[in-house]
């Protein structure tokens, strides 16, 4: 099998195509035995009682959001020096997956703040530089969207996202040292290392779920972007027509 | 609270000029110019963002112990404010100078630049304000003031050629 | 089995609302996001096919 065969958006898009159908059957395999996991076989917890529960979701999309801002950097840098089409387009399709993660990582972090902590929101180091993130997400969506030509909307977005890799752990280590020199620990979201084997493997199997789901997600996502890309081509309008026909010959 | 408002006040003021950066330029022409000149574009980048800092940033350094004044703070604390802009007042301008360079001449430029460059701002922001508070509350501000010389170090070494790269993208 | 009703299970031992909130949540984004990405594929393949062809004179 030849890498570089696929680079071509043209051969990319079925293989793309296929790809996201395993991806998304293996996420929801996952997910059923995560869940299973989840709730059925991980005891209660002797501090938060049955509260906990909303690691098995908090904790994979609090991961999948800072690993897809990393990927989609690279696969931008990789756009950028070496020209590649597709590279650029996977970073533009990773983006709003990982806001999306962001937001379900802050969203369920909110509801898990507010038994335990008592409260939705404080200005801990790792809420703040979350939100941050989501920030980073949207602005990199915002400046692609708001430029027309596609060859400057993939070079600007990546440039962008080059800049926000580069701050990411400033800003992880700057919130973080900035809570530790004044607040001391006031609230620390490090869990106790004494956690129950079976808690841990729902979470991993979760985290593998949400993993499988954001691939099959990006890849849906970048075919659509080849089609919208490509579509004054040939090979996009005869396959679009071919899944029309084929379609009203079914019907 | 008193540092977060004059940081926060610099970090407005510095966002609301950014558009004005390139904005001049590129809008009579002398911005492809500039590009086209002999000398690095990164070198005129940073000359660039130098004197929008003289115009921008300088006011407010000289300005600040003035309106710590006003909040109340010591004679420590407002050198120690007075110091911190000016650290971080420069790196505001470097950071803001790769948004600027990428957002020209787009529709909404303002609100668009304003999301691209406010999470890169929050560190000097924390570390600025951070530093006041410091101390006000008795502890050292030294640790504060080596991540702001740290950042602005990094800044300087590095953005002028990104918002150079980014300016070439732009210009295209 | 870990719980003795269907009525324990729901109650989530007093954070109904923070796990299952949370849960509903996120299935509500995934759901949202595969009918985004369903809608935007739909439109990109009309786009293509509405696309004129060289030969085709129109």
């Amino acid at each position: 099998m030849n890498l570089f065969y696929y680079a071509a958006p043209q051969t990319f898009y079925p293989l793309a195509g296929r790809m996201a159908r395993v991806f998304y059957a293996l996420a929801a395999a996952l997910g059923a035995a995560g869940l299973y996991i989840g709730f059925f076989v991980a005891p209660t917890d002797a501090q938060q009682g049955e509260g906990y529960r909303i690691i098995f979701i908090h904790v994979p999309t609090a991961w999948m959001s800072m690993f897809l801002y990393v990927v989609m950097a690279f696969w931008a840098a990789v756009g950028l020096s070496f020209n590649t089409r597709l590279s650029a387009m996977m970073a533009q399709a990773i983006a709003p997956t990982g806001a999306w993660m962001t937001f379900l990582a802050l969203w369920t972090g909110a509801l898990w703040g507010k038994p335990m902590w008592g409260t939705w929101w404080v200005w801990d180091a790792r809420l703040t530089s979350e939100l941050i993130l989501l920030f980073l997400y949207l602005g990199f969506m915002a400046l692609q969207a708001a430029i027309d030509d596609p060859r400057r909307a993939d070079r600007a977005g990546a440039m962008l996202a080059i800049v926000g890799v580069v701050n990411v752990p400033i800003i992880y280590f700057s919130v973080q040292w900035w809570n530790t020199l004044h607040q001391g620990a006031s609230v620390s979201l490090t869990r106790s290392p004494s956690m129950a084997t079976t808690m841990l493997w729902g979470m991993l199997v979760m985290a593998l779920a949400f993993w499988m789901y954001c691939l099959g997600a990006t890849l849906t996502r970048v075919r659509a972007i080849i089609l919208e890309r490509e579509r004054r081509s040939d090979w996009a309008r005869d396959l679009a027509r071919g899944a029309k026909a084929g379609k009203e010959a079914s019907a | 609270m008193a540092p977060g408002v004059v940081w926060v006040a610099a970090l407005l003021a510095s966002m609301l000029a950014l558009g004005r950066l390139f904005a001049g330029d590129y809008a009579d022409g002398t911005l492809e110019q500039i590009v086209l000149a002999p000398h690095p574009l990164g070198l005129l980048v940073g000359a660039k963002v130098a004197a929008h800092w003289l115009v921008t940033g300088l006011p407010l350094v000289v300005l600040a112990p003035l309106l710590g004044l006003a909040f109340d703070l010591g004679p420590r604390a407002l050198g120690v404010l007075a110091l911190t802009l000016l650290l971080g007042t420069p790196t505001l301008g470097l950071v803001g100078a790769i948004g600027a360079a990428l957002t020209l001449g787009l529709r909404g430029a303002g609100a668009l630049l304003s999301l691209l460059v406010l999470p890169l701002y929050i560190p000097v922001l924390i570390f600025g304000a951070g530093a006041v508070e410091a101390v006000a509350a008795g502890l050292g501000a030294g640790a504060h003031l080596s991540v702001l010389g740290a950042l602005l170090a990094l800044a300087l070494f590095f953005a002028p050629w990104a918002a150079a790269a980014a300016l070439r993208i732009s210009l295209e | 089995m870990k719980w003795q009703s269907l009525e324990h299970f729901l109650a989530m031992g007093g954070y109904a609302l923070y796990v299952w909130g949370s849960y509903a949540v996120t299935v509500a984004v995934v759901a949202l996001e595969l009918a985004l990405l369903r809608a935007r594929t739909k439109a990109a393949r009309r786009a293509a096919a509405a696309a004129p062809v060289p030969g085709d004179d129109a």
